[in-house]
């Protein structure tokens, strides 16, 4: 996905003068092509977020698109002023590539690990925020940022993450994708959980469960005249995200979902990560097995609330 | 004979600089606040900008070959805004709407809602960034505008100043000129104690500037400063402009209470009168 979004950069450069790539201090070779071949608009910035975002934005003031790259919680945590001030404030058409969204780099430590970026993006006014489920859903995002009115922040899965968008479902920023119409359940994922809830609803088919898959790719602006074809026939909405429960998804579902002040609210799962650092390492499918986000966690939690009265939900168990 | 460099005390304001003053004062009544100090110590920087160095057009402030001048001690606002509405950029009434309601000259300027302002400031430690961006982007376009940007000596503790510092150097970025107003004082004390910044102009040399200090309120020696850039071709360059914090208002100079005013006594009020002249 990683490579599929840069070399994007490197194409929507080649159409348009307008896009520019900044980079912190990425890894060698990173778009050496680009480099090679549109060198003047290819800039290495070094270590230094909060200027590197303020450049992108004198750029953005002056007409150009900046894509800028680097780690995803560098890019959120270290420049927040930058990115409010500069970038949404004036809201231009800036670009923002976090790599490493969610525990992609669990080995690393909590420094590394973006589980609130998310929700730190989504609270600037004029802010887009989008997480694509793989590698071509990234391609057909990134042909639609060129004119997006305003900044977007775009979180990178690992990479080499499974297809599970279609072609001929497109793609349009603040689109859901109805993947499976939901029935008794309706997951709404973002990113590579998708392609877990996807795997967690074959499962509940087995047990008779109808269970339906929304990819919620944007989530901000939310679509929430999709989440609303659904919201009052399903008798669980399930939140899906690699993500803290704080601020995120589950987050903007539920302000849609409540700012309905004459319906009842619909019994909603939150399903994230817990509200902590995460102090220990191995891998991301690992870390995401510890908190009870593999397929067959998420639908043995969706079976149990199912089970019990749909008007109390409790929450799921971490371990 | 007194080192006029260091000493901007003793420089004697001409009428224009009074008048530019008196502006600044209308607005900071009508409000009922304001901050004064930093305002004070830039009338003369920004108004030798707008005179003689800026290539702008008041009467279409968009104009994409105009250079870019980027206030990034957005509380000196009030100056700013004196000036451009000295130079027709929008209405002298504007003034005495300062942060009314339904006025565009906030306590911060605003790109977008004030004409001539390039960016939108008050979070201290931004503009040096955004105008290596403009500049960079001055390049790309084959443009040959050139871009300054007004910094705070208190701003120069925001380490981001000094990333976008060595950016300039890197970049070779001769378009570009910081300009410090070093008139050192911050909010709470002087900036040899709250955060030395001496030697202020070696640190700029070290970054890849090329350096000259001016009297800050020494409007020949301005020109001339001004007149002379780039310092060096190849390199960004700094102008270190010694200030007086309220420069002009005898109870103002040198004061940190008045860094923010509001609400002044007959008595200030007749002293500053007697000091800039007017009504």
């Amino acid at each position: 996905m990683r490579r599929t979004c840069l070399n994007s950069v490197h194409q929507l450069a080649r159409r348009d003068p307008r896009v520019v790539y900044v980079g912190s201090d990425p890894s060698p070779g990173t778009l050496d092509d680009m480099k090679a071949e549109i060198p003047d608009r290819f800039f290495i910035e070094g270590i230094a977020e909060a200027h590197v975002i303020g450049l992108a934005a004198g750029l953005a003031m002056e007409g150009f698109v900046p894509y800028v790259n680097t780690i995803a919680t560098f890019l959120t945590r270290r420049c927040y002023d930058q990115i409010a001030v500069d970038l949404c404030m004036h809201n231009l058409r800036a670009r923002l590539i976090g790599n490493g969204g969610g525990l992609v780099y669990a080995p690393l430590g909590p420094t590394h690990q973006a589980i609130e970026d998310i929700a730190i993006m989504r609270a600037l006014p004029n802010m887009s925020v989008v997480v694509p489920a793989d590698a071509d859903e990234m391609r057909r995002l990134m042909d639609q940022t060129l004119d997006w009115p305003g900044p977007i922040y775009i979180r990178l899965a690992k990479g080499g993450d499974p297809i599970v968008s279609r072609e001929t479902d497109g793609f349009e920023i603040g689109q859901a994708i109805l993947l499976r119409d939901p029935e008794d359940v309706a997951i709404v994922a973002c990113g590579v959980m998708v392609d877990r809830a996807l795997a967690a609803a074959d499962l509940l088919a087995e047990k008779g469960i109808g269970c339906g898959v929304v990819n919620m790719h944007t989530i901000k602006p939310l679509d929430v005249a999709t989440l609303n074809l659904f919201a009052d026939r399903v008798r669980l909405i399930v939140t899906l995200e690699e993500h803290t429960g704080v601020g995120g998804l589950a987050a903007a579902v539920l302000e849609a979902l409540s700012d309905r002040v004459h319906v009842a609210m619909p019994p909603v799962l939150k399903l994230a990560l817990p509200d902590r650092f995460v102090h220990t390492y191995g891998s991301q499918d690992g870390l995401l097995a510890r908190f009870g986000l593999t397929p067959k966690s998420i639908a043995a939690t969706i079976g149990r609330v199912l089970a019990r009265d749909s008007k109390r939900v409790p929450q799921p168990a971490f371990a | 004979m007194p080192n006029l460099i260091h000493d901007p005390l003793t420089i004697p304001l001409d009428a224009r600089s009074k008048a530019l003053r008196r502006l600044i004062m209308d607005a900071l009544l009508a409000a009922g606040r304001g901050h004064v100090g930093p305002a004070m110590s830039l009338v003369e920087i920004l108004r030798v900008l707008y005179d003689d160095v800026l290539k702008v057009r008041p009467k279409e402030p968009d104009w994409p070959g105009r250079d870019r001048c980027i206030l990034s001690k957005g509380h000196g606002c009030l100056a700013l805004y004196a000036v451009l509405a000295d130079k027709g950029f929008f209405p002298k009434r504007e003034l005495q709407r300062f942060c009314a309601d339904d006025g565009i000259l906030g306590g911060h300027p605003e790109r977008g809602l004030v004409p001539g302002v390039e960016a939108s400031t008050g979070a201290l430690g931004h503009g040096l960034s955004i105008g290596v961006g403009m500049a960079l982007a001055a390049r790309l376009r084959k443009r040959s505008n050139r871009v300054f940007v007004v910094l705070g000596d208190g701003e120069l503790n925001e380490g981001s100043v000094w990333e976008a510092a060595m950016s300039a150097a890197k970049h070779g970025m001769s378009s570009l000129t910081a300009i410090v107003d070093h008139n050192r004082l911050q909010s709470y004390g002087p900036v040899t104690e709250v955060m030395p910044l001496t030697p202020l102009a070696e640190k700029f040399r070290s970054f890849g500037f090329e350096v000259e200090e001016v009297n800050g309120h020494d409007v020949d020696a301005l020109r001339s400063a001004f007149g002379r850039l780039p310092v060096v071709e190849g390199q960004p360059s700094a102008i270190i402009c010694n200030t007086v914090k309220g420069k002009g208002i005898p109870p103002a100079e040198h004061s940190v209470a008045w860094h923010h005013r509001a609400r002044l006594n007959d008595e200030e009020l007749g002293a500053i009168r007697a000091a800039l002249g007017g009504k």
